[in-house]
């Protein structure tokens, strides 16, 4: 399965100091069944997976944990800090993500707001500073405004995480502009993180010169997960090649794809 | 009583420990819970069925990272218990 690019049509995807196999980063909430998901992560050839810290049910009325089904030699397991709604809550997420002893890394997510799940980019900016100083590597969840990724990156983010649309969303790529202007100013990576509903949006998003994508949403609540993250995996590879690749100018007026000479009775 | 119900679900406690004075009542998770004296934390989880390597622990707001010092880490009244897990999550 071609889950990445040959090296020679796309540059490595490094993050910090760890160089990534696959562009596309997928989460792992909402399937039916862990087997719908491990089919579907295998499909969408994602290294990067994340996953999320919760209670343990005491009483078993929910399903296990989510390792068992996830081999850490095969995914780079990213935990996140969903779900929190201030910087220490989202702190003490990640501290404890990193004591299961998997890696440094955390996706730092800081909900301002239950109703759009918009990220409180100020709070998010506090936590980013701690953490790092921490020695976490942090890959912060954030809204398409420029000023904030740049304050992002000051506070010691490896990777500024803007969002596409809002979570679980399923909008797709609303201000391509925006997240091009974060893209062109930042030297830390940009992955878009949420909204992205089908696979042109995911074209679309990379197309915008971005390093990576992650989505959870726009597969698991298709009608048919695992063919959607096979079409995810090719519409990233796509549209990231055909960033590189340097579209045609759009123009407004047609011009022949065949020679104009040379027509009979001319 | 809910506790009363929930105290079954330690199998290693063989006593109603409820109506034991010298019953020692911590938190976990947010619930009220009731132990027997002398319980570890290694005991605990074992009573709960819980896996110590698929699970991270927070004694009284502190992170425990040693998991072999679970078993000299004795519960005492009050103490507070977060035991958090991984699950699925975008």
């Amino acid at each position: 399965m071609a889950t990445v690019l040959q090296e020679s049509l796309d540059t490595p995807f490094v993050i910090g100091d760890r160089e990534f196999r696959s562009r596309l980063m997928v989460g792992t909430g909402k399937y039916s069944s862990n087997a719908q998901m491990t089919a579907a992560i295998a499909a969408s050839g994602a290294e990067v997976v994340t996953v999320a810290v919760r209670r343990v049910d005491l009483d078993r009325t929910s399903d296990e944990g989510v390792l068992h089904h996830l081999d850490p030699n095969r995914y780079f397991l990213l935990a996140n800090t969903a779900g929190c709604y201030t910087s220490d809550d989202a702190i003490r997420y990640a501290r404890l993500a990193r004591a299961a002893g998997f890696n440094e890394w955390v996706k730092l997510e800081v909900i301002g707001d239950q109703q759009t799940l918009l990220p409180d980019v100020v709070a998010t900016i506090d936590a980013t500073r701690v953490l790092a100083s921490e020695g976490f590597k942090v890959m912060a969840y954030t809204n398409d405004d420029l000023v904030g990724a740049l304050r992002l990156q000051d506070a010691g983010a490896v990777c500024v995480m803007p969002l596409a649309s809002p979570i679980g969303s399923g909008l797709g790529l609303l201000n391509p502009f925006a997240i091009r202007a974060i893209k062109h100013r930042l030297s830390v990576p940009v992955i878009v993180d949420a909204g992205v509903g089908t696979a042109s949006d995911a074209a679309l998003t990379m197309e915008q010169g971005v390093d990576g994508i992650l989505m959870n949403t726009g597969i698991a609540a298709a009608t048919d997960p695992v063919r959607m993250a096979s079409a995810m995996r090719l519409a990233a590879e796509a549209g990231r090649l055909a960033y590189l690749a340097g579209r045609m100018p759009r123009r407004e007026v047609a011009v022949p794809s065949s020679p104009s000479a040379g027509m009979l009775g001319r | 009583m809910p506790n009363e119900r929930r105290v079954t679900i330690f199998p290693r406690m063989t006593t109603p420990v409820l109506h034991e004075p010298s019953a020692i009542a911590l938190t976990v998770n947010g619930e009220q819970r009731a132990i027997a004296p002398g319980m570890t934390l290694a005991d605990l989880l074992a009573g709960l069925g819980l896996d110590p390597r698929l699970v991270v622990i927070e004694h009284n707001r502190s992170i425990l990272r040693d998991r072999d010092a679970y078993a000299s880490l004795a519960l005492a009244e009050g103490d507070v218990l977060e035991i958090v897990h991984f699950v699925g999550g975008g």
